[in-house]
């Protein structure tokens, strides 16, 4: 009771965002010091963005699912499933560059709204019919196209290599030759889409219902919100952003390939939970969510830049989350909810007393 | 005066497959008032409650709201048209801020203005001097001012008629009176209030009137200044104060000194169990007695270790031991029937076999089954002994009827052959004829050495059977009853405690 | 206040029926597309062969895997999705104590005491990260699948670190007479090594209380406690002993293929061994099991398999279809459609409690 008393301090989000921007700085820091060819380079920072754009846009999408109490671990298989059908969609007869934003998009809702479906209207756990979703998209991917494709449509490649040049931040590369710095149209694309989400869940009223149907769905409903077509929404949502993100991935990598974005979505949940996202749902920030991506990538380019064994990458990202899952049980825990609370899709289901 | 009246219910009636959960009721509101509403489990509260908020559809009787006939369809069409109600458990977010809480859900448009928000909350907050601030997250607020700004939503949205449905069960007692502080506001203002509530003391201190159900029917809506305490108590229970009758006691008086079998010392538990002393002999049968909510079973069930117990040392025969869960209290000797059978006790799709033998079996050891013909053997014994009716002993116990349910896990904790027993209304649900059966077992154990707890809502029940009474109010042990003093009256009496009038 | 009753349409109330009628109208398609040669059996080198054999042969790691599902099923309520990956790591210590062996003492034979220890430290290293598992559900109370994932993200990578990368060849003698036949025995070895863990199951249910308590606690954990049943105790135990099993299934898949593959082997057999769970009419939500029904939804599992494979379907559209099966079998489970279907047959409508409900998530 008096804990409740005390004065208003810092939530337990922020202090979770905090910890994260932290380690983010800390492991700049360390790369900054020991990698300084790698690090000591805007490029560098710049290249965070611009290479990892698919995952940034992703954690946003299960940020948003996961403030609503749900997850979703189809990510990463829809979003290689959308490069497979882009890259097949622009090498076939009828290939367009627009066309082909129609199919990532669709893909991305279709999957999005057939789980979110089953999810908030039928009841059914979210982690196994997303982890079903997950094999579907596997499935379909090899199922259409084994072999890698690159997309050869002459707009599309166009496409790929529009960026943006910022002449006077460039940096002298070791052969002497100044380089303009290079912002290409993914980073922007990852840009626009945190911007637009974090407007999206701070301002409207979506964003706020979706926020209370993670707090505490029964309240959410009994304050009358439409707590299932929010869920639904919010899947939709993430769907669409795999589609988004599967799209900007292709633009990267200009090939369709089996083992696109595979792990992605255990990155994103990690990148997710390192940025704050608290997996019982209902508190995260959309700001937080990128730097834990960041704070996650930069883990690996040190790993990288120090020559460990690139295996260990999966280690960590598996340790990382254990970690931080137990760690928010503990700060929720000892922060004075009385005992470690877990999210819905976590809990045991009991029937009502 | 008519035109006083916010609330008219009469002549609801509401049936349940095989159960008649209200007969007939009545309930009158008037603005500007409090008005409690109490009785005890089972006896139609929250169904009265869920008929006027449109949770359920009543089969008759008719609720007229300001002179119109209104039937709600649901909870939320009683919200918009003025009935808003306060749960027990706080139904708002805690993730989210105060000014948050009172507006979301209510709002048209696709964004949202903070700023107008929590301009809008701040007067709203200050009006009902509630101390809170808009931006405070809810979490970060006690739980008596997440109360009142759950009141203070209800109230913006202009309701006339405030149900409060357990407000105080988690307040401690200044958060309490902050409550009614707000609660006479609202009355100021003429919003009329229904209090649902168990705490005696309370409804005194708050109401203007009180109306009783008991079994689905009116006992009576009285004037709090007009019905003593004790009356009160009377009329909740059923039992006429004037009878004085003592009943026909089988028991024998229970032999004293000596060392008691169980004894324990400020003992307390994590279910809000506030340090009690508790003794009982070789061969005693005493109960806990009280209204639904004084505490009765959870004082239980710390002795049993089935809530975690913070405080308080045991002694079983003088000897200091440590009871830190319910399979220590069980190789003690003690046995534990819970209150809530379907919850606690019964392993629903097991058999009734797997059940019965379950307590002796765990007791018996994980490397040490019983083979299949003394399990069966067992379970025949009891299912002899209790008159348990059940196709066979294989039958899962789920698709018994509650009272054969009942006697399922009274067999389990007989089959223990404990030296304390306690039992949590053993007889609820059960037939007549079976109630005595259970009765003149548990004396007969007495006889046999056997300590029993026995807890009973039936007065009578504890009066044949137990030699001493302890007795609950408001979860405080107030009194301890035996020999002489043990009639109805006196019980009453002492669970109604000081007659204290409203203020 | 009593509540009215619901019986709920439990696929439990016919046991045996789902995984029975699924095998026969599997076997019924088999005999169609290829006749009644589906049941010939030849002996060949003294080793029994045939369509019913090779089922038997090859669904060995999945039966073994699926009885310790249908244990973690029952008590703790969900399931776990990194037996596969368990066994991945535990092979990959079989095959690395192997080869530290030869490396020590080069030239010495791999003895079938060598194996055995090797396979004794496999099943130790097993029992860790099931009781990894069992502790963070059992104790910080995270839902199995969700802890399971953590393994399941970063235990090929652990795997392929153990096995120092080079997917190495364990083509001995004694690895192929496991994999494939001891001499003089016509049956393959792995289908007995999957017999000796059904026998051992069973008498392991029959000589502890294992199943009762497991049960117990899947049904209802809090009257299980107030019992005196250590829930912590039993749904550890459960991830130990599924833990064991994938060591076992591990080592079975090792030796039948000669080598040790840390992306490939018992890829996706979590999928399987959910689905033979639930097909042996065991709920996934906890409770009463059946081994029988565990085993012979395993058996189905495999029958389906083969039957896509040899009906021409590819690799990976059976997983396609794997996928789309559990979605079905999800949708038929779930509370919503149970309580239309409950409707539906029983012509009883229950009064439904609008709200306050606790949403079933």
């Amino acid at each position: 009771m008096e804990r409740r008393k005390r004065r208003e301090s810092i939530s337990n989000s922020n202090l979770l965002f905090l910890i994260s921007l932290v380690i983010f700085v800390a492991m700049y820091t360390v790369g900054f010091f020991r990698f300084p060819t790698s690090f000591r380079n805007l490029q560098t920072f710049v290249d965070f963005f611009n290479n990892n754009a698919p995952l940034i846009i992703l954690t946003c999408g299960m940020s948003v699912v996961m403030i609503g109490g749900g997850i979703d671990i189809s990510v990463g298989g829809v979003t290689g499933l959308v490069t497979m059908c882009c890259a097949v969609f622009l090498n076939g007869r009828a290939g367009s560059v627009a066309g082909s934003i129609f199919l990532a998009l669709g893909i991305g809702l279709a999957f999005g709204a057939l789980q979110g479906f089953l999810v908030s209207y039928l009841h059914i756990q979210p982690f196994i019919i997303t982890l079903a979703g997950m094999f579907l998209a596997n499935g379909l991917l090899t199922v259409i196209h084994k072999d890698p494709i690159n997309a050869a449509l002459p707009a599309f490649l166009k496409l790929r290599e529009a960026d943006i040049k910022i002449q006077w931040l460039g940096t002298v590369n070791r052969l002497g030759n100044f380089i303009p710095l290079r912002i290409s149209y993914c980073m922007i694309i990852a840009l626009v889409v945190v911007t637009v989400i974090a407007v999206l869940m701070k301002w409207s009223r979506f964003g706020r219902n979706l926020y209370a149907t993670g707090g505490n769905s029964q309240s959410a409903l009994m304050l009358g919100i439409n707590v299932k077509r929010t869920k639904f929404f919010s899947y939709v949502l993430c769907g669409l952003l795999s589609g988004v993100a599967g799209y900007v991935f292709i633009m990267q990598t200009g090939a369709g390939n089996v083992g696109n974005a595979s792990g992605f979505e255990m990155k994103a949940i990690a990148s997710s939970i390192i940025g704050g996202t608290l997996l019982t749902g209902g508190v995260g920030n959309m700001i937080g969510s990128p730097i834990g991506a960041l704070s996650l990538l930069v883990i690996n380019e040190i790993i990288r830049s120090a020559g460990i064994n690139s295996n260990y990458q999966a280690i960590i990202s598996g340790l990382l989350l254990c970690v931080f899952i137990v760690l928010q049980s503990l700060v929720v825990w000892i922060r004075g909810k009385g005992s470690p609370t877990l999210p819905p899709w976590l809990q045991f289901k009991r029937d009502s007393r | 005066m008519p035109n006083d009246i916010v609330l008219e219910m009469r002549g609801i009636c509401k049936a349940f497959p095989g159960v008649r959960a209200l007969q007939d009721v009545d309930f009158t509101l008037r603005r500007g008032e409090i008005h409690a509403l109490m009785g005890e489990n089972g006896a139609g509260k929250s169904t009265l409650i869920k008929t006027l908020t449109g949770v359920y559809q009543k089969d008759s009787g008719q609720i007229d709201i300001e002179g119109r006939r209104t039937a709600f369809r649901s909870p939320h069409e009683a919200q918009a048209n003025g009935v808003g109600t306060v749960y027990q458990e706080i139904m708002l977010c805690p993730n989210l801020s105060v000014a948050e809480n009172m507006f979301i859900g209510r709002e048209k448009g696709v964004f949202v203005s903070w700023r107008e928000m929590n301009r809008r909350a701040g007067i709203i907050l200050d009006g009902l001097s509630i101390p809170a601030r808009p931006t405070q997250q809810l979490r970060s607020c006690s739980l008596a001012v997440q109360q009142m700004i759950a009141i203070a939503r209800a109230v913006d949205m202009q309701c006339k008629i405030l149900i409060l449905d357990e407000p105080t069960s988690s307040l401690d007692e200044d958060e309490v009176q902050k409550l009614f502080a707000l609660m006479r506001e609202l009355k100021e203002r003429g919003v009329g209030i229904i209090f649902v509530t168990h705490f005696l003391d309370q409804v005194y201190q708050v109401s203007d009137r009180i109306t009783v159900l008991r079994n689905g029917e009116l006992v009576g809506e009285y004037e709090a200044e007009k019905l003593p305490q004790v009356e009160l108590v009377s009329k909740m229970m059923g039992k006429e104060l004037g009878d004085v009758e003592k009943l026909k006691n089988l028991k024998e008086a229970a032999e004293d000194g000596g060392t008691p079998v169980f004894e324990a010392e400020s003992l307390s538990s994590a279910a809000g169990v506030r340090p009690y002393d508790f003794h009982i002999q070789k061969g005693e049968v005493n109960g806990f007695t009280g209204l639904l909510g004084s505490g009765r079973s959870e004082s239980v069930r710390a002795i049993f270790a089935a809530d975690k117990v913070t405080g308080g040392n045991v002694r079983i025969n003088g000897k200091r031991i440590r009871i830190r869960k319910p399979k220590d209290a069980m190789k003690r000797g003690i046995g534990y029937l819970p209150e809530d059978r379907k919850g606690d006790g019964l392993i629903a799709d097991l058999s009734v076999r797997e059940n019965i033998v379950l307590a002796l079996q765990t007791m018996h050891g994980f490397f040490r089954p019983f083979s299949l013909k003394k399990a069966r053997a067992f379970a025949d014994e009891y299912i002899a002994l209790l008159n348990i009716k059940t196709p066979s002993s294989d039958t899962p116990v789920h698709s018994l009827s509650g009272g054969n349910q009942q006697k399922v896990i009274l067999a389990r904790w007989l089959l223990i052959h404990p030296e304390y027993l306690i039992l949590d209304e053993p007889t609820r649900g059960i037939d007549v004829g079976t109630k005595v059966e259970i009765q003149r077992l548990v004396l007969k154990l007495a006889s046999e050495g056997v300590s029993v707890t026995f807890i009973s809502s039936e007065i009578e029940e504890m009066l044949r059977t137990c030699s001493r009474l302890i007795v609950m109010r408001d979860r405080n042990i107030v009194g301890e009853l035996s020999g002489e003093d043990m009639t109805q009256s006196k019980i009453m009496h002492t669970i109604a405690g000081e007659v204290t009038q409203n203020a | 206040m009593p509540e009215p009753t619901k019986r709920k349409f439990r696929l439990s109330s016919f046991p045996l029926f789902l995984p029975l009628v699924v095998l026969l109208l599997l076997v019924a398609v088999n005999i169609v597309s290829g006749g009644f040669g589906y049941f010939a059996i030849e002996l060949r080198n003294g080793v029994i062969y045939g369509p019913i054999p090779s089922v038997l042969y090859g669904a060995a790691e999945l039966v073994i895997i699926t009885i310790g599902m249908s244990l973690v099923n029952a008590s703790s309520r969900g399931q776990d999705i990194s037996v596969g990956v368990i066994g991945a790591v535990t092979s990959a210590v079989f095959a690395m104590v192997l080869r530290e062996y030869l490396a020590r003492s080069p030239g010495s034979a791999v003895s079938w005491g060598v194996v055995l220890a090797a396979f004794f430290i496999s099943c130790l290293t097993g029992a860790l990260l099931g009781a990894f598992n069992g502790t963070l559900v059992s104790v910080f109370k995270v839902q199995p699948m969700v802890a399971t994932l953590i393994l399941f993200t970063a235990g090929r990578s652990l795997a392929f670190l153990i096995d120092g990368k080079v997917s190495p060849n364990l083509q001995y003698p004694i690895i192929k007479q496991i994999g494939f036949s001891l001499p003089g025995i016509p049956i393959q070895t792995p289908i007995l090594i999957t017999i000796a863990c059904i026998i051992l199951f069973a008498v392991v249910f029959k000589l502890t209380n294992l199943k009762l308590y497991s049960q117990a606690v899947g049904i209802n954990e809090e009257a299980a406690r107030l019992n005196g049943i250590n829930p912590v105790a039993v749904k550890l135990t459960s991830f130990i002993i599924l833990g064991v099993c994938c060591s076992i299934a591990g080592f079975i898949a090792v030796s039948k293929s000669g080598r040790h593959d840390s992306v490939n082997i018992l890829k996706f057999i979590e999928l399987d061994a959910i689905l033979a769970v639930a097909l042996g009419g065991n709920a996934l939500g906890g409770g009463k099991f059946s081994v029988k029904g565990a085993v012979i939804g395993a058996y189905t599992i495999e029958i389906l398999n083969q039957t896509l494979l040899r009906l021409k379907v590819g690799g990976e559209a059976i997983k396609l279809m794997k996928a789309l099966f559990i979605i079905i079998l999800m949708v038929l489970a779930s509370p919503v459609v149970q309580a239309y279907l409950t409707k539906l047959f029983t012509r009883r409508t229950a009064e439904e409690t609008i709200v306050p409900t606790k949403e079933v998530l």
